[in-house]
């Protein structure tokens, strides 16, 4: 890709901070970041990135109040170019053991939970995951994880990569333009880098 | 498997790399997103960025210096130094820290960590606990290391191990302990305090103050610590991160090194697809 042509990214912004680490890695791979809280950008623009750092309740009551929860399902039933981070994958799920009580968007079946005990947690720092051959967007390798709350079964559906932290978890998932990453492609160094560049060539021609 | 991660320090004053020798004596090194970027295409996990000046008047410095090295780095920052309060700590997260460092103002006000923890989540907030050896050394290792706040200047007669246990109860995502005594000595890193901090929390544990030798790293982390910091030897160049990943590899700490192996890593910003 020409680093000359800018590719907008829309980034929702759920009002938890630091989106600074995301906007700097989109830079290197030639994107711009657009933080939106608009459903029409979220339901209908070329791309977009779910980030989350902060408490799966927290971020579930913000989407419903900007009305992305909708937003976001109607994206994911369309099939349009979307990347999940971190908190962004757990979101996808049904329900979270860190805010009992509360729906998630439901768009991948399964309760995310809480790593083991006998395990450091949170886990902090690099991990080997597993990428099914089927897999487009996601490749085996070393990437970063911040995260205490993690999916355990492979949804049924979806292409995984997976990985282990005391117990197997879900380190990725993917279908069709669809992607959701339990660890930090913008602080996975070169892996993440790569993953960045493929989504943010999604719907160009440029390849990558 | 989660691996060790080996994590170079960037002590800051006035957007300057310096080093510190016992929190004195600082020496300037460089600048703080050259470095950062040198390390990461060494093979750095992370990079650990504490203002060791960090005043009210030292703080658009400190954010300048934050934003510079985040626009060059691809792997997590931590920052530490004058955090007092969740806007210091909001302002660092937007400037492009990753987890935020908190020391003195946590031993002050400990419901600090819990703030932290609520708005930013767990994984963004790190207890940095400086402590020296006192005592009887009948006493116990938890009785044995003191907690020093205000750069090592003041003692608070808390014990190391407890203080870290309520630091992680109260939302501390992870313990960077620095031993006073060692820091800067060359000498090792204090692997009794090491192995005290690491057996008290549940969290990740980052070994700091001392190391000048990838046999010391090893020893911290075969000692109970999920990661080393290490300031000086990189700085000079001595031992690269790499050959100190090598040399944990070979004695069967499991590291990232794929990255390096596969083939040599471009600055970023030089990147294309």
């Amino acid at each position: 890709m020409s680093r000359s042509v800018a590719v907008d990214v829309h980034v929702v912004q759920t009002g938890v901070a630091n989106l600074a680490s995301v906007e700097a890695a989109l830079a290197r791979a030639g994107a711009r970041a657009l933080p939106t809280l608009d459903p029409a950008e979220v339901r209908d623009s070329a791309r977009v990135l779910l980030p989350g750092v902060g408490a799966f309740g927290q971020a579930m009551a913000a989407l419903r109040a900007h009305g992305l929860d909708q937003a976001l399902r109607g994206r994911i039933a369309a099939d349009r170019p979307t990347l999940a981070i971190c908190l962004g994958l757990q979101l996808l799920a049904e329900a979270s053991e860190e805010s009992p009580g509360v729906s998630g968007l439901g768009v991948v079946p399964g309760t995310v939970r809480r790593l083991p005990d006998g395990v450091r947690v949170p886990q902090l720092g690099w991990n080997t995951i597993e990428a099914m051959p089927e897999c487009t967007w996601l490749r085996s390798g070393c990437v970063c994880f911040a995260n205490s709350f993690a999916l355990r079964e492979p949804p049924h559906g979806w292409r995984c990569a997976m990985a282990t932290h005391g117990v197997r978890f879900v380190a990725g998932l993917e279908r069709g333009a669809i992607v959701a990453c339990q660890f930090h492609p913008e602080l996975s160094g070169r892996v993440g880098h790569e993953l960045l560049c493929r989504f943010v060539a999604a719907g160009t021609r440029a390849p990558c | 498997m989660l691996t060790a991660r080996v994590i170079p320090c960037l002590d800051v004053q006035d957007a300057r790399v310096v080093k510190g020798v016992r929190f004195a004596g600082l020496r300037d090194a460089g600048d703080p997103a050259g470095l950062a970027a040198r390390y990461q295409d060494e093979g750095a996990d992370e990079v650990v960025v504490l203002d060791v000046a960090a005043t009210p008047r030292g703080r658009a410095h400190q954010l300048g210096t934050v934003r510079a090295v985040r626009s060059v780095l691809g792997i997590p920052l931590t920052v530490g130094g004058g955090v007092r309060s969740r806007a210091d700590a909001r302002a660092l997260l937007e400037a492009g820290a990753d987890r935020v460092a908190v020391n003195t103002a946590a031993v002050r006000r400990p419901e600090l960590l819990t703030e932290l923890a609520d708005e930013f989540g767990v994984q963004c907030v790190v207890l940095a606990l400086d402590a020296r050896a006192v005592g009887d050394p009948r006493a116990g290792a938890a009785g044995r290391h003191e907690v020093l706040i205000r750069s090592g200047g003041e003692a608070t007669g808390l014990g190391a191990a407890p203080w870290a246990a309520r630091a992680a109860r109260l939302g501390a995502g992870e313990i960077l302990v620095t031993s006073h005594d060692r820091d800067g000595t060359r000498s090792g890193y204090d692997l009794e305090l090491i192995a005290a901090v690491a057996r008290a929390v549940p969290v990740p544990v980052v070994a700091s103050g001392g190391a000048a030798h990838p046999e010391h790293l090893l020893a911290a982390l075969r000692a109970g610590a999920d990661a080393v910091l290490a300031a000086s030897i990189f700085h000079d160049a001595e031992h690269s991160i790499h050959a100190v990943k090598e040399h944990l590899h070979a004695h069967g700490v499991p590291v990232r090194r794929a990255d390096r192996l596969l083939r040599p890593i471009p600055p970023m910003h030089d990147v294309s697809c």
